[in-house]
């Protein structure tokens, strides 16, 4: 039996920012109205609501989904969040895809929010308590720390130095200049991020995104409603997502097994064979800079290795063959963890619309791959787009 | 629905109000394994999995790392939703009916008895800016829901402490039961007060336990199945967020969820057309509540229909033979799980003593707790 045919047809996004104002309901609200305004929809006219946030102790609420309910425009309607940890971003559209394809609604609102100041001092704190109780926790880790191992490795295994790494940075913080809901858009130099502070020997402060509040929401409809209320759909045409085992420190970490089975999914879905030709512009996750040129290569649109030549040469850049985070990325716009990943969605639907203004890419493209990934570096969910 | 969606498979441990021997890794395994055991599926055969958990009840941050493990899901499609058991069940329909999956493995636990500070836990769900800083122990909201619901219906007391001894003693019939009690109306409403009128056995005990199901396509149901349970719907919805701003007297969300699986599922009149229910009964009121919002009882006749035994096994309509979250436990996300696990242990007929004769079709109605008003029903049925 063949699926029914997704399109988003709408999309919002706020400022990203280090200290919102606005509550997390509120900035939920903010990017839905600006979601649904571009749809030209009311929220009555909305049947399902999914909503993607990550972990509750960011905002310190039990049931954050709840919290985040009226804001979201869940009151009186069907509403339900989804969580895969760094993943939700782009999972919560897939979610959403879950929704319509099966025929449950017409149209759904997804939502997702985040809310990382509320977390004191630092939301690195809420990052204290993801490891193992017993075998973990005890030895005190930090994300940061177990990232430099993960940045190492893979420095380690295609012989890499810092500068290589570096480039991703400085690509897509410039980037990040020309997108109006950047936090750190910043005219960075190579040196820049090579002489910045070092927070765990190989990670420099300038090889990471920032801690940020902020909110995204895109409109999916059904073939028939999305024909009817655009004439620019843009299509889901693959979804995939994986997750490994929570065992991390047993894997070889120079490679994203699951982000390359996750693709393989989305991938298979969309009828894509040949994804470094077929794909004309890609948003692989970037909290960390290594952590694109990973995430290139797991899915599939280099050979292993390779990602950091490309990245030196200049096909990544906007102009390049294959542009990566025109958007500016996480490392640029800013990352509220799981907005961050719709902010990605939007991005390609904004390019494969040609709506991206100064970021826009050239050579109209028709396909575009949007990923996210998480967990304890566990978790891949890809999003194939088709114009 | 496009295509018909069945349970090919149930796993489940029982339920106890500790488990030290076992961790909510165990637990879920030996669920996990039950569940494709009886299923006839290895885990390779299942195309996606779905949990129910919220972190923190689980203690760790991201709690969704720690799921596919057990579950012999590594390397594979893994989510999590923070919702009940039935929403993820419900997602796991939807994924069956966009054709790109065939059978689907849901889970939910319970380790309650690991959290050292639950009613702290449960305050942490309140609004940090409105209510949180009331210092109220979050039992404060469902002793004023069940004052405004006794009020504005003309149900008492008394008819709520009436089902919570039907419940009890329902579960001593149920092998899984945690919270089994032979007990007197007159036990309830002399135990202790907990936010007035609400008293300590008007509230559900937690338990510890895991579930899981195994959803399967018609065409893989039929070939894997000799007595595979058909979900006919299911349906959720939130009513009010804020509690500030909500009619503490009727459960919207079980209405208009009710409502939307009736009409899928064709049910016309809840009483004739359904043989049982297993109602979210977290709170004794809550069943009475939940009743008459889905339609099985007219407004303020659900505690008359108890009191009447029309609710007791043997009863016009069954409701929480299972012994419900009050007599088996309430073991939070997994709450609609325990409930679906007794619907389709009726339905095929293998429910022992608690049998509901000739059970066709039943209904399974679930709440995610206080503070919310979230809430799912689905149709189960064996033709």
């Amino acid at each position: 039996m063949g699926f029914r045919k997704v399109a988003i047809v709408g999309a919002g996004i706020t400022k990203f920012v280090r200290r919102a104002q606005e509550t997390g309901p509120e900035m939920s609200y903010l990017a839905s109205k600006t979601a649904l305004d571009q749809a030209g929809l009311k929220l009555k006219d909305v049947e399902m609501i999914t909503l993607g946030s990550a972990p509750d102790a960011f905002d310190g609420v039990h049931m954050k989904g709840e919290y985040l309910l009226s804001g979201a425009g869940g009151n009186n309607k069907p509403y339900i969040r989804n969580f895969v940890g760094g993943g939700t971003g782009v999972f919560a559209p897939i979610h959403g895809w879950m929704h319509v394809a099966s025929g449950a609604c017409d149209v759904c609102l997804v939502v997702c929010s985040e809310k990382m100041s509320s977390c004191h001092p630092h939301p690195q704190g809420a990052f204290l308590t993801i490891f193992d109780h017993t075998t973990e926790q005890p030895l005190k880790p930090t994300l940061i720390w177990i990232f430099a191992l993960e940045m190492r490795r893979y420095m380690e295994t295609y012989g890499l130095s810092k500068a290589d790494i570096a480039r991703v940075a400085v690509k897509n913080k410039n980037n990040a200049l020309d997108h109006p809901s950047a936090q750190v858009a910043e005219a960075v130099t190579l040196d820049d991020v090579l002489n910045s502070e070092v927070l765990a020997e190989p990670v420099h402060r300038l090889d990471i995104s920032p801690a940020s509040d902020g909110a995204a929401a895109v409109v999916l409809a059904s073939e028939e409603v999305a024909k009817r209320l655009t004439d620019k759909p843009v299509w889901i045409d693959g979804v995939g997502w994986n997750l490994d085992t929570a065992y991390w420190a047993t894997k070889d970490l120079y490679y994203p097994r699951y982000v390359e089975k996750a693709a393989r999914m989305a991938y298979e879905m969309a009828g894509i064979t040949e994804p470094h030709k077929e794909i004309q512009v890609a948003e692989p996750y970037d909290p960390f800079d290594y952590k694109e040129l990973h995430h290139m290569e797991g899915l599939l649109l280099c050979e292993r290795g390779e990602a950091a030549r490309l990245t030196a040469e200049g096909f990544t850049a906007r102009t390049g063959n294959l542009p990566t985070c025109p958007s500016g990325g996480a490392l640029g716009v800013g990352n509220p963890i799981a907005a961050t990943g719709l902010m990605k969605v939007i991005e390609i639907f904004l390019q494969l619309r040609e709506e991206a203004g100064k970021r826009q890419i050239p050579g109209k493209p028709r396909v575009g791959v949007a990923q996210a990934w998480g967990d304890l570096m566990q978790v891949g969910t890809v999003i194939v787009l088709r114009r | 629905m496009k295509e018909r969606v069945a349970i090919v498979g149930i796993g489940v441990t029982g339920f106890s109000s500790v488990s030290p021997s076992l961790s909510f890794k165990e637990l879920t395994y030996t669920a996990a394994v039950k569940a494709y055991q009886e299923a006839g599926l290895h885990p390779k055969d299942i195309d996606s999995f779905i949990t129910a958990s919220e972190d923190f009840m689980e203690g760790y941050s991201i709690f969704d790392e720690y799921v596919p493990d057990q579950m012999g899901a590594v390397m594979r499609p893994v989510q999590t939703v923070t919702a009940d058991f039935l929403q993820a069940l419900g997602i796991g329909c939807m994924m069956i009916n966009t054709g790109r999956f065939r059978t689907i493995a849901v889970e939910a636990h319970s380790k309650v008895s690991n959290i050292k500070t639950l009613d702290e836990v449960k305050a942490f769900a309140l609004d940090p800016v409105y209510i949180r800083p009331l210092k109220e122990n979050a039992d404060f909201l469902a002793g004023l829901e069940m004052k405004r619901f006794l009020e504005e219906t003309g149900n008492t007391e008394k008819q709520c402490a009436q089902v919570v001894v039907k419940n009890k003693t329902n579960a001593l019939r149920n092998p899984h039961a945690a919270h089994a009690a032979n007990l007197t109306v007159d036990d309830v409403l002399s135990s202790l007060p907990l936010s007035l009128p609400l008293k300590e056995l008007d509230a559900s005990k937690p338990a510890d336990g895991a579930i899981m199901v195994v959803l399967a396509s018609e065409k893989e149901a039929r070939a894997l199945c000799q007595k595979p349970v058909w979900i006919k719907s299911i349906s959720w919805f939130s009513g009010q967020g804020n509690p500030w701003c909500r009619n503490f007297a009727y459960a919207d969300y079980a209405q208009l969820a009710a409502q939307k699986a009736f009409a899928i599922a064709g049910i016309i009149n809840p009483l004739k057309d359904l043989d049982f229910a297993e109602i979210c009964d977290e709170y004794s009121y809550k069943e009475l509540q939940h009743l008459e919002a889905i339609g099985i009882a007219r407004k303020g006749e659900a505690g008359f229909l108890t009191q009447t035994g029309a609710t007791s096994l043997g009863g016009l309509l069954p409701v929480n033979v299972s012994g419900g979250s009050l007599g088996v436990g309430h073991t939070y996300e997994a709450s609609g799980g325990m409930k679906v696990i007794e619907a389709v242990m009726q339905l095929r007929h293998e429910a022992g003593m608690r049998q509901v004769p000739n059970a066709k079709t039943g209904l399974v109605q679930s709440w995610r707790g206080i503070p919310t008003a979230t809430g799912a029903v689905a149709i189960l049925s064996n033709e």
